[in-house]
């Protein structure tokens, strides 16, 4: 067995920056303006109507102090410092690379609202990569607006509502149909844009069956929104069926490539059939989350769905690169300007530095690397697979349960998740809503993590069991090595807990203080 | 949060005999001298034991001798015992018992259907009910999955007893033994127990918002209502899922029974088949249902007043059903149940419907024959 880290977290109990430092501490101190200098721009150049009558309210600390308060912050969080297998989400190593060409001035110093003749790299790189989007995908074109997985879904909905407008059928398709295990943001985005969603549930092979797609298209039918392979590692293998009937009824078919790892390179959603498709560029394309945004959700589609695309849409013309906004019938703004260009211009130099072969060879070793998952979970009592009875082997991800050790010792994904961070192992991914397995969790190693790294998670995962048959409590009340114990959720249900910025704190702590002295 | 508990020391005795089910002393006597054994006390013992490992100290009321405190004795737990008139070994016992317990906030019982209907008759409204299963029959939607469970269950309680959050609508259910020793099921909905919502607890750990069921409900109510034409007679069976769409037009519904609605107006109350069948004759019939909680019946159960003939003249086609997505997620399996009498109907109705989950929200759903 491989050696448990003993591991403990940074604590350092500082107040927030806002209370740290004293009056007059300054992070720079700059010389007061030459002679010269004072007497061309005046003494006070900002005009009267503009200066503030109040100082602003401003932390008053070193530069060092700054740094030393950041530095210990970073130090107490917890996102992958350790071993970071969390399911549906394909962690990967944010190159520095492309962090650094995200850096250079023709990124970072560049404004979309400049003329494009004085924008042609980074219009190219926009061009280019949606060029390698299409070789994944067989779509003809591909636009960065949506700033996240959910966004691009949402788009998906309303490219889908300005067809059937366009087509004078919107009054008639009014329905969606989705897999009851899809990724909840494909419901979800279908019902903000007004349409009936109809949920298909899972029977035995562990997705639904190609009857009740059947029985649930019809002429009422707008369009099918699809994950494959779903989150319980589970490849559908009736897919040409499924888009063959809903074509048959005249839906639109959207393929959401959430869990495209382990079939990358691979298959092609315009040679099953599909309409469109999104791939996120956070999780398959080694961009970073950034904590939730900001990511891109890269939306693409075949030609005749194309006009219905947010605007604008890079073009080449020429040798040159344009932003062709004149879009008739276009779905609108999804949301600002191009979308996350950084993101987009990280993902080009992932994929320019995997090349076709790498990405291939990415998707067999996430796998590979699952199914040695699979193999060793499964040498462990008190945990069960999903769909146990399918015999396949799953994909990049597989979906487990630990209802037998929950039922043995009371303790849960939840607990164990809790417990994980006290090895230095950052908490697993459970379930997206609904659980339909109980006491879900979904790892997934993908080609990042190394052998030795997937080995140490078992282990730690095996020595949490052994302790919650031992000592249960040890578990239920952890964390204990990291600098918070448990959160309290109801907390965020009570907004006078909980302030996002110093005035609301300093607002609702005054209020509290004389509510207790009333 | 106060927890009591009370055992019904005959449940569950006819079931390894052959018997159907226990209801009355004479078929508790006849299990008995075909050689019985009690084994409510021994599963009501595995739930404690579970509680009292996962919440050591846990405070219990409990009846007195074999109603429960012979099965918690020695175990971690602080037992107090209710006073009680010595047992009469039937079901005035049980009734008895809930009285003494009344105080509690959530009674645990071991039985079957037959003690959830008098514990639940008992203890009336705003009493928290958990099943440990030990009964013959187990239709009502009361019952933890396993004795294990129910304790597991109780300990999530009192260790976050601000999570609880209760459900209003669980069917008490039970079965005419006569009945059903003749060979045909008959069971009847007897009303609505409180109980505990048995969340996962991932929403509280996301801060995510909490799934209305009621608003679900109303909302799915109120959208089928608006779909209903004229000159079909809509047939609005049993439970509280079905009066939604009753409540959304405005009127009273029986809950417990059957009705019917023609063109904008109730036209039979609590009816019966033939009266039913009456008002069907010359008009297209719709069949608006619930589902049974756990089980996942359709038609059958609690419903029987919707006969073969009338649900011919709907068919699957015809039937509009509302369920919440909790009510489905739980179901012992992803299937919907149909038992009407009529083999050949069963298979008629087999195949999948459309089951209405929320405004603008469907599941589809399998029809599968009970027998």
């Amino acid at each position: 067995m491989t050696r448990l880290p003993n591991f403990h977290a940074a604590k350092w109990d500082e107040p927030v920056v806002m209370q740290l430092g004293r009056p007059g501490g300054r992070g720079q101190l700059f010389p007061a303006p030459e002679p010269e200098v004072a007497e061309t721009v005046g003494a006070n150049p900002v005009p009267e109507a503009m200066r503030r009558k109040d100082r602003p309210v401003l932390p008053e600390i070193t530069e060092f102090e700054a740094q030393r308060h950041y530095l210990h912050l970073s130090q107490m969080t917890l996102g992958m410092m350790g071993v970071s297998l969390f399911g549906t989400c394909t962690m990967k190593y944010n190159s520095k690379t492309s962090e650094f060409a995200t850096w250079r001035p023709e990124i970072a110093e560049v404004h979309p609202y400049q003329h494009p003749d004085t924008l042609q790299g980074v219009l190219e790189i926009m061009h280019d990569f949606g060029g390698i989007l299409q070789s994944l995908s067989g779509m003809d074109q591909f636009v960065f607006q949506p700033g996240g997985g959910a966004d691009a879904a949402y788009t998906m909905t309303a490219v889908a509502r300005a067809y059937w407008a366009d087509r004078g059928q919107l009054g008639q398709r009014t329905e969606m149909v989705t897999s009851i295990q899809a990724h909840p943001c494909n419901p979800a985005t279908a019902a903000a844009a007004g349409f009936t969603v109809i949920n298909l549930p899972l029977e035995e092979n562990g997705y639904p069956s190609l009857e009740a797609l059947k029985a649930a298209v019809s002429e009422r039918t707008a369009l099918i929104m699809l994950n494959n392979p779903d989150d319980m590692g589970i490849y559908n293998p009736e897919i040409r069926d499924w888009v063959k009937a809903a074509k048959d009824v005249g839906a639109l078919c959207f393929y959401d490539h959430a869990n495209f790892n382990g079939v990358m390179g691979k298959l092609s959603a315009r040679e099953l059939g599909f309409d469109a498709c999104m791939f996120m560029l956070h999780k398959t394309f080694g961009a970073p989350k950034a904590g939730g945004g900001p990511a891109v959700g890269a939306f693409g589609c075949t030609a005749e769905l194309a006009p219905y695309m947010p605007a604008p849409i890079v073009v080449k013309q020429g040798d040159t690169y344009a932003l062709d906004e004149d879009r008739p019938k276009s779905c609108g703004k999804i949301r600002e300007f191009w979308g996350n260009v950084p993101q987009v211009v990280k993902a080009y130099a992932w994929a320019r530095a995997m090349g076709a072969e790498g990405i291939q060879m990415a998707s067999d070793i996430s796998v590979v690397a699952n199914n040695y998952m699979d193999h060793r979970l499964a040498q462990l009592p008190g945990i069960a697979r999903s769909n146990p009875d399918v015999t396949k082997r799953r994909m990049e991800m597989t979906r487990w349960s630990l209802a037998p050790l929950h039922e043995e010792t009371g303790i849960g994904t939840v607990e164990i998740a809790n417990r994980m961070a006290d090895y230095g192992i950052d908490p697993w991914w459970m379930s997206h809503e609904p659980w339909i397995v109980p006491q879900p969790f979904t790892p997934e190693a993908g080609e990042l993590w190394s052998k030795e790294d997937i080995d140490l998670w078992i282990d730690v995962l095996a020595k949490i069991m052994q302790e919650a048959r031992e000592n249960p409590e040890l578990v239920r009340t952890a964390p204990h090595n990291q600098p918070i114990a448990q959160v309290k959720g109801d907390a965020f249900e009570d907004p006078s807990q909980w302030a996002m910025t110093w005035r609301a704190f300093v607002r609702k702590r005054d209020q509290a203080a004389a509510q207790g002295a009333a | 949060m106060k927890i009591g508990l009370i055992v019904n020391p005959v449940a569950g005795l006819g079931g390894a005999v052959g018997l159907k089910g226990t209801d009355g002393p004479e078929i508790v006597a006849e299990a008995l001298r075909r050689g019985a054994v009690a084994q409510s006390g021994l599963r009501a013992r595995r739930a404690m034991a579970r509680l009292a490992v996962r919440h050591p100290g846990a405070e219990v009321i409990v009846a007195p001798g074999a109603l429960g405190a012979d099965w918690v004795a020695g175990l971690e737990l602080r037992v107090r015992i209710a006073a009680l008139p010595a047992a009469q070994g039937s079901a005035q016992d049980t009734i008895a018992a809930v009285q003494a317990l009344r105080p509690c906030d959530l009674l645990v019982f071991a039985g079957g259907d037959g003690t959830a209907r008098d514990v639940a008759s008992a203890a009336g409204q705003g009493v928290g009910l958990m099943g440990i299963p030990c009964g013959v029959k187990m239709h009502s939607g009361v019952f933890a999955v396993s004795p294990e469970a129910a304790g597991s269950a109780l300990a999530d309680l009192l260790a976050d007893p601000a999570a609880l959050r209760w459900d209003d609508a669980a069917e008490i259910m039970d079965i005419d033994e006569d009945i059903l020793r003749a060979g045909r099921l008959a069971p009847r909905l007897y009303g609505y127990a409180r109980v505990p919502q048995l969340r996962s607890r991932m929403q509280a750990a996301k801060g995510g918002p909490r799934q209305d069921a009621a608003a679900a409900l109303a909302g799915a109510g109120a959208e089928i209502a608006r779909a209903l034409v004229r000159d079909t007679l809509y047939l609005i069976g049993p439970g509280t899922s079905a009066a939604a769409v009753l409540q959304a037009l405005g009127q009273r519904s029986t809950v417990l029974g059957t009705d019917a609605y023609l063109n904008g107006a109730i036209v039979a109350r609590d009816a019966r088949s033939q009266d039913l069948e009456r008002l069907a004759a010359g008009r297209p019939v719709q069949i608006i249902l619930g589902v049974t909680g756990r089980q996942g019946f359709l038609l059958g159960r609690g419903n029987q007043t919707l006969s073969a003939a009338l649900i011919a003249r709907a068919g699957r086609t015809g039937l509009i059903v509302l369920a919440t997505p909790e009510k489905l997620n739980a179901l012992a399996q992803p299937m919907l149940w149909v038992d009407t009498g009529d083999p050949g109907l069963d298979a008629q109705l087999s195949g999948f419907v459309q089951v209405h989950t929320g405004p603008k929200q469907r599941r589809m759903m399998r029809i599968g024959a009970a027998a």
